[in-house]
């Protein structure tokens, strides 16, 4: 490795570091408040360091990963939900008894994971990225230990996550002894190279799928999902819904984009019928929930469908414009999703998660600055005009009219038509007179961390959906 | 810049509206009485200014009073583009007209959080507004999902008992049928862009864009659907019904005077225009559809005992005729459906505001509970008669010269439908006049003390009494207004024989 790559490949090292300097300093004094900073401290260096070699790129640094724009914007923008989630955090556990500490650390783990995930370019940095990510979520999914469904969520995506991994290595093997290669450039050589469809590929690469639409939660494979979100603390479920989620997805772009996958157009069907029944399946289930953070997981779940859309379309139209697509939906997906788990965390307390609609009855009339930014991203999620929402579904729109999915598109506008219905509930909900019983409402303690960041997110959900410009600019430089 | 002056006012007045509420509790109402002056002021200037704009491309440019384009999403052509022609004047004038019932029937109905209450209803106006004078279609479509947001919390929070349902399908409706148009509008853009290599959303652009017809027939029906949907014509009219019947007096007044002329006006502006083939070739299916909503929506108006539902029915009634009207595409019977337009939005607005003002008295929609009312609040009654006889389509008032134009046109293309839509002329007298007599005719129920009409509302009955009158006597001076739009889209589909 030399001078260069070292350079390129420093996002990754500095958020490292952060995780070391974080666990020493537990280490020598346990001090909550100085641990959240040094953690935001890390990342905002790491971020920094995004920046510095955002010109430099690409770098091929080892075999193992590559360091390109497309990896790169992927990197900060994991590290930017990174810090949104140790904001929230930061509000959620600053009260809790016992020892919280560990919770940074193992957040700048699953950080770490991620940033490998979105820049490798190689099966194994590709494994040990999403399993880096996955540890760091168990522990961290059951983190408020004392409360029974959080330890039943981090057991549940334990096992099944493991599960999905045994899937992900064995279609990893299959595709390994057929092609001798674990680069994914080298696997694309390989197939572009073969007149016919090889059985023995295409049975690896269902593996590998189905092993990733566990982590993605699609239909059938998407049980897990709102045990998760609802068990896990509310920052924690933000972290899960975006950092891990976005990271496979944008993985699993570059894997199909290098490596060929596009050319087994029996992969796109059953892509197509995945995405059908997430879409429907995801919408339907939702409509049945009466706890907001069970909702919200499986609204993310007809969400990934959506993206699924865009993702498809990419077998018969040009691949900027699926980047393109995927980047924007993703990036609007991240900001909304951290903004709607937000406003959750805020409203939950340390022995009651905020799920049952009792916690926003009347919300618009008792915090009406919350219940706003709340509806925004509500309004976002639903792709109404002026949030970035809408313009990530116009991205959906134009790549699946571009590639003449009419059919998918069609389940898009039922499963949408379908998905303001739970949405406009909870906004009906929140305008509701609040309960006459509500004398809790001068308790609630000052939470500016998450303030902050609500605002932030906020003002970027207006700012990407009124002047999304800027941008996609940036997106097409990738 | 006074195009975008006209949304400015109106978004500003509202955040003001909202924020003022703080230092006075009365401060919204006359915020937005405010707002809307400075609104009408504008609106009224542009009336003199007669300055042709000569820098779009299409069409005879005359027609077009003022433009603005500036670029907002380059990638994708898609640009800030408003422009004002005499069709969307007159809509303009209409929404701020009834921008003011809506205000002044609000005025003492609405008793908590008004601050919120005037926000939605002005940001509401300002979405129609934007409606009407966007020429891009992105920007038609933001604009056309953004109003229907304060029009959803001003029924979910404000409305009456059913409120929630009512809200969440209004909301679904046109959110569903919305995306089918997005759908249209992606595919006709990216259509242009294939031919062109040009992305381009803009409606002078994609005015000229070659069509295959099949996919030119489905982009036209995904646009027909969104506009019969806001319209509403039958099959698709089941949310409004209950919508107006929720909604508060200040909404319904929004909801029947200017929301429902935003399809009438999609159909004008952009599906007959766009696809005028597909469009000809549709013609016969979309007027047999005017039709059966006209006689279909008569008889359930006549079925129904609350008031307000009765009202709202009357509306699906006289939208079948624009239906028709557009549909038949001569310059006849397209200015029968503008002044339709005019006129269905002062006599709805004006039925409903009465209706309003009897629940704030009587805390009852239900005709059966009522009776006798005339000895009680005589100038009440009175208004109502006038009213119900003007909707029935009275010769001398508004509605009379829309109905009239839209049969005269419609005759010369498809006579038959015209025969069956012209019985509805003794359909509505029989369910306006039952209101007048089960209402206010007959013995009292009960002996209570009604006050008759307060000074506010004179004021605006009287405006409403004189427009309507104005639109039946001089019907020309619209007429004048609309002529050159309309005779501009004409000659975009001279190619088609009718």
């Amino acid at each position: 490795m030399n001078m260069e790559q070292l350079v390129a490949f420093s996002p990754v090292i500095s958020i490292t570091g952060a995780a070391l300097v974080v666990m020493l300093t537990i280490a020598v004094r346990r001090n909550f408040v100085l641990v959240s900073f040094i953690a935001g401290i890390g990342i905002l260096v790491s971020l920094a360091a995004v920046s510095i070699i955002w010109s430099n790129s690409p770098v091929q640094v080892t075999p193992l990963i590559r360091v390109d724009t497309y990896g790169l914007f992927y990197t900060a923008l994991v590290f930017i939900a990174g810090l949104a989630v140790i904001a929230f955090c930061y509000d959620y556990f600053k009260d809790r008894e016992g020892e919280n500490e560990e919770l940074l650390l193992l957040i700048l783990t699953s950080l770490l994971g991620a940033s490998v995930l979105v820049n490798s370019s190689h099966f194994a940095s590709f494994f040990i990225g999403l399993e880096t990510l996955s540890v760091s979520l168990f522990v961290l999914i059951g983190y408020s230990f004392d409360r029974l469904n959080s330890l039943e969520a981090a057991v549940k995506y334990l096992v099944l996550s493991g599960v999905s991994s045994a899937f992900l290595l064995m279609g990893m093997a299959l595709i390994y002894a057929q092609s001798g290669t674990l680069e994914f450039s080298g696997i694309g050589n390989f197939i572009a190279n073969r007149q016919t469809i090889d059985a023995m590929i295409l049975t690896g690469i269902i593996l590998m799928v189905s092993g990733l639409a566990f982590k993605l939660s699609l239909v059938p494979f998407h049980l897990w999902t709102p045990d998760v979100y609802e068990g896990a603390p509310a920052p924690v479920t933000a972290l899960v819904a975006t950092v891990s989620k976005g990271a496979v997805f944008v993985l699993l772009l570059r894997y199909f984009l290098t490596s060929g996958g596009y050319l087994y157009s029996s992969m796109l069907t059953i892509f197509s019928i995945i995405a059908g029944v997430t879409i429907l399946g995801g919408n339907l289930l939702a409509l049945l929930q009466t706890d907001v953070k069970r909702m919200l997981a499986y609204s993310s779940i007809a969400h990934m469908g959506y993206l699924l859309v865009a993702f498809i379309a990419g077998g018969s139209i040009a691949p900027n414009l699926v980047v393109e697509s995927v980047t924007f939906y993703l990036t609007a997906y991240l900001i909304t999703t951290l903004g709607a788990f937000g406003v959750v965390s805020i409203l939950s307390t340390i022995p009651a998660e905020a799920g049952e609609w009792s916690f926003y009855q009347g919300l618009f009339w008792r915090r009406p600055w919350l219940a706003a930014v709340f509806t925004l991203m509500l309004l976002s999620l639903a792709g109404i005009p002026l949030t970035a929402g809408f313009i990530g579904k116009f991205y959906i729109f134009t790549a699946g009219v571009d590639a003449r999915l009419w059919g998918l598109l069609l389940t898009v506008i039922i499963g949408s038509g379908l998905g303001l219905y739970y949405y406009l509930r909870i906004i009906v909900v929140m305008s509701m007179s609040p309960e006459s019983d509500t004398t809790e409402d001068g308790v609630h303690t000052c939470a500016w961390a998450s303030s902050a960041t609500l605002t932030v997110l906020t003002i970027l959900l207006l700012w990407l959906g009124v002047f999304p410009e800027r941008l996609i600019t940036l997106i097409q430089s990738l | 810049m006074i195009l975008l002056a006209l949304l400015a006012v109106l978004i500003f007045g509202g955040i003001a509206a909202w924020f003022s509420e703080r230092w006075n509790p009365a401060a919204p109402r006359w915020l937005s009485l405010a707002a809307l002056a400075v609104e009408a002021l504008l609106v009224l200037l542009q009336y003199s200014i007669i300055d042709p704009v000569d820098n779009l491309a299409v069409g005879d440019s005359a027609a077009w009073i003022a433009d603005l384009k500036r670029p907002w999403i380059p990638r994708f052509g898609i640009g800030f583009h408003l422009a004002m022609d005499g069709l969307s004047l007159l809509l303009i004038t209409l929404t701020v007209f009834l921008g003011f019932m809506a205000v002044s029937s609000s005025w003492s109905e609405i008793k908590r959080r008004q601050g919120f209450f005037f926000f939605n209803l002005l940001i509401c106006l300002a979405g129609t507004v934007g409606v009407f004078l966007a020429v891009d279609l992105f920007l038609f479509f933001c604009f056309w999902e953004v109003m229907i947001i304060p029009m959803y919390f001003l029924i979910s929070i404000w409305g009456h008992e059913k409120r929630t349902i009512a809200a969440i399908k209004f909301f679904i409706f046109t959110q569903v049928s919305g995306l089918l148009m997005l759908l249209a509008i992606v595919t006709l853009a990216l259509n242009y862009h294939d031919d062109t290599g040009i992305y381009s959303f803009d409606y002078f652009d994609l005015l000229g864009a070659t069509l295959d017809p099949d996919v030119a027939y489905w982009l036209m029906l995904g646009f027909f659907i969104a506009f019969t949907v806001k319209l509403p014509s039958v099959p698709f009219h089941t949310w409004l019904p209950d919508a107006h019947t929720q909604a508060p007096t200040g909404g319904s007044v929004i909801l029947a005077g200017v929301m429902l002329k935003t399809g009438a006006y999609g159909l004008l502006r952009f599906v007959i225009p766009l696809f005028p083939d597909a469009a000809h070739q549709f013609a016969p299916v979309a007027m047999t559809l005017g039709a059966v909503s006209v006689i279909y929506a008569a008889i359930m108006a006549f079925a129904q005992s609350d008031l307000k539902r009765l009202i709202a029915y009357t509306s699906v009634s006289h939208m079948g005729f624009i239906l028709l009207g557009v549909f038949s595409w001569n310059l006849l019977s397209l200015q029968g459906s503008v002044i339709t337009m005019l006129a269905h939005g002062i006599s709805a607005s004006a039925l409903f505001m009465i209706a309003g003002a009897l629940q704030e008295r009587l805390h009852t929609r239900e005709m059966g509970n009522m009776g006798g009312l005339w000895a009680k609040i005589p100038q009440l009654s009175a208004m109502t008669l006038f009213f119900a006889i003007a909707s029935l389509g009275l010769p001398g008032l508004g509605n009379f010269i829309g109905e009239f134009l839209v049969l005269l046109g419609t005759f010369k293309v498809n006579a038959v439908l015209t025969v069956l839509s012209a019985l509805v002329l003794i359909l509505a007298p029989v369910y306006a006049l039952i209101v007048v007599q089960k209402a206010f005719h007959g013995p009292l129920p009960q002996s209570y003390q009604l006050p008759d009409f307060g000074r506010r509302e004179w004021l605006s009955m009287m405006l409403l009494v004189l427009s309507t009158t104005w639109l039946g006597l001089h019907p020309q001076t619209v007429l004048d207004v609309s002529a050159p739009s309309l005779q501009q889209a004409m000659n975009c589909c001279e190619g088609i024989d009718r």
